[in-house]
């Protein structure tokens, strides 16, 4: 079978699972399944993005953050300036986040990987400051977005309808992510993250790939955001930009493993339902420090993820 | 009269902004040395400085110390607490050769840690310290000098002249700035690199004992506004070439001079954005910095 068929296959796959994961989430029928499952798609979408680049090319982005909150103030900008349907936000934020990530690898990727890193720090504290100052998006007192309660033309409660977008989401992300892992373009950031100087010398468009990958992880993670005005419905710019995100966007995949999609899928899937119970049954704080624990303990034992770990105990013997 | 005031105002302003950039030197220091000499990307040194702020504030309302007494007396416990973040960063990462990704990981987890569990234990309320010359000021003809400000920066430039001596006319100190450059010409000279860079990173901690005492005596400290302090750290430690002390001096007072400048003119709420803004420019147009090699 021709490895595009196979994508093909693998993206029904995908569709078949998020559709059975609907039909389920709406049979057991209580309105927070959708909440926490939309909570938890979320970081699936955030940390296949982030290893997209992180994870395939090796450059860490603590910046997710910002790229999220990128895509929840477009969503507020143009919710006051020009309210369009969800799907069609979703496509603006991706496209903000992705030049806003392709500019800033393009300043940045030139440098040591660490400066990167630093760099994309700074971004997010740029970003928050211009959002902070900026009145017409709500600046430091945040912006009402009032949803719907549900879609009239498809008889859906509102949340059930954010909840369908969040997987699709996650469908797409997690496709791109085995797409490009399994393309040229994979094997290319592959020889950037083992040894980017041996693959420049060896003619791999080194530069390019990086500035490809920056965008493709900024824009999925601008998507992510799109629908978060309307999941929260009150926007802070302390909310959008929370610490949080860009901590999970990286410990998911660091704790699923790096060099695969399924990975940060498997990553998110876990991380994202052990905080979903600890935060109901302990305290948000409490849920962050065993993201923090876990993801400290990770990259000392087991720095490939449980796919390493899954690898080191069947393949051996 | 109102370029009397104009000039007023200026002046002002650039006294303030040399006393930010006193302190902004003790915050960098660490990371000069962790991330300039060492090559150590501690992310995570901010967060040691409001750890540095919360011990002094602890000690101060609990006994009624002084946050700078305090801060001298807990440097060993630093000190200890570099040893052994060192010591497994060393064998987790720089060991297995992998140090890139999972190290910055690695810091950026500790940095996570530190903040829940100050949260945790302090709550998100802000803190401060009470000293007898927090509340005063000297007037030297138009200028203001708080001497909350002027303690901090006299504290930060005699650390930073014993650092820099240690550095250049010490074996150890010398040592350090070698090891980054030549491991193995380092081992011929009978001293081994991992004790050094252990001591090396353990003293980069140590600094942000004392560094955080000036920061509780400048301003009420929660425990996230560490994270402000990131994109100062690394933006005046870019800015004055890496691993260079008298650059990081420079670069800290220029920062300053720069932040109370847009406060003074455009108010606060911008004055995060202008480290990060200026470190974005650095990194764009001039990475090796203002002394850099």
């Amino acid at each position: 079978m021709s490895s595009t068929a196979r994508s093909g296959l693998f993206v029904l796959a995908c569709v078949a699972v998020a559709a059975a994961v609907f039909a389920g989430a709406r049979a057991v029928g209580n309105d927070y399944v959708f909440f926490a499952g939309y909570t938890v798609l979320q970081f699936v979408v955030l940390a296949t993005a982030w290893n997209i680049l992180g994870g395939y090319t090796g450059y860490v982005n603590f910046g997710s953050a910002a790229f999220f909150a990128l895509g929840a103030y477009s969503t507020v900008f143009l919710h006051k300036a020009y309210p369009l349907p969800i799907p069609l936000l979703i496509v603006v934020s991706a496209a903000v986040s992705g030049l806003i990530g392709l500019g800033m690898g393009y300043l940045t990727l030139r440098l040591r990987g660490a400066f990167f890193s630093i760099a994309t720090l700074a971004l997010a504290v740029v970003l928050q400051t211009l959002v902070v100052n900026w009145n017409y998006v709500g600046g430091a007192r945040g912006a009402y977005v009032i949803r719907p309660a549900e879609i009239p033309e498809l008889s859906l409660p509102y949340i059930q309808y954010l909840f369908a977008i969040m997987l699709g989401l996650s469908v797409i992300a997690v496709a791109t992510a085995r797409i490009v892992e399994r393309s040229k373009l994979g094997y290319g950031f592959a020889t950037i993250r083992d040894d980017e100087l041996a693959a420049e010398a060896s003619g791999v468009p080194t530069l390019k790939l990086k500035l490809i990958a920056t965008t493709l992880s900024g824009a999925l993670m601008g998507m992510a955001g799109a629908p978060f005005p309307y999941f929260i419905g009150y926007l802070q710019p302390s909310s959008a930009f929370a610490l949080e995100y860009a901590v999970n966007s990286i410990a998911m995949p660091m704790i699923g493993g790096t060099t695969s999609w399924i990975g940060p899928l498997l990553g998110a899937l876990l991380l994202g339902t052990l905080q979903q119970v600890t935060t109901v049954t302990i305290s948000s704080a409490v849920n962050l420090l065993i993201v923090g624990v876990l993801l400290v303990g990770f990259v000392i034992v087991a720095p490939n993820g449980l796919i390493g770990l899954w690898q080191r105990v069947f393949s051996k013997r | 009269m109102g370029e009397v005031l104009s000039y007023d105002l200026l002046l002002n302003a650039v006294t303030a902004g040399l006393l930010l950039g006193g302190f902004y030197a003790a915050v960098t220091v660490g990371v000069s040395i962790s991330f300039g000499i060492l090559d150590i990307v501690n992310i995570a040194h901010p967060a040691f400085i409001i750890l540095g702020s919360y011990i002094a504030y602890y000690a101060n309302a609990q006994f009624g110390l002084d946050p700078i007494v305090t801060s001298i007396v807990a440097l060993p416990a630093f000190y200890a607490l570099g040893a052994a973040i060192y010591q497994v960063y060393y064998l987790s990462f720089e060991k297995r050769g992998q140090d890139s990704l999972r190290g910055l990981a690695f810091f950026f987890g500790i940095l996570f840690i530190t903040e829940v569990v100050l949260v945790l234990v302090f709550g998100v309320d802000y803190r401060y310290v009470q000293a007898s010359y927090i509340e005063t000021s000297l007037h030297v003809g138009i200028v203001d000098l708080p001497l909350r400000m002027l303690v901090p920066c006299l504290m930060s430039l005699v650390m930073l002249a014993s650092l820099q001596l240690f550095l250049t006319r010490t074996f150890t100190g010398r040592a350090i700035m070698a090891v980054a450059q030549d491991q193995l010409a380092l081992q011929l000279m009978a001293a081994d690199p991992i004790r050094i860079k252990r001591i090396a990173f353990a003293i980069s901690i140590a600094t942000a004992s004392l560094a955080g005492a000036f920061l509780i005596i400048i301003q009420p400290v929660e425990p996230s506004i560490g994270r402000e302090y990131i994109g100062r750290v690394f933006a005046i430690c870019v800015l004055g070439g890496l691993g260079s002390l008298p650059g990081t001096l420079i670069g800290a007072m220029l920062l300053g001079i720069v932040e109370s400048f847009t406060a003074t003119f455009y108010g606060p709420s911008w004055a995060p954005a202008v480290s990060f803004g200026l470190l974005l420019l650095t990194l764009a147009f001039r990475p090796a910095g203002l002394l850099g090699r």
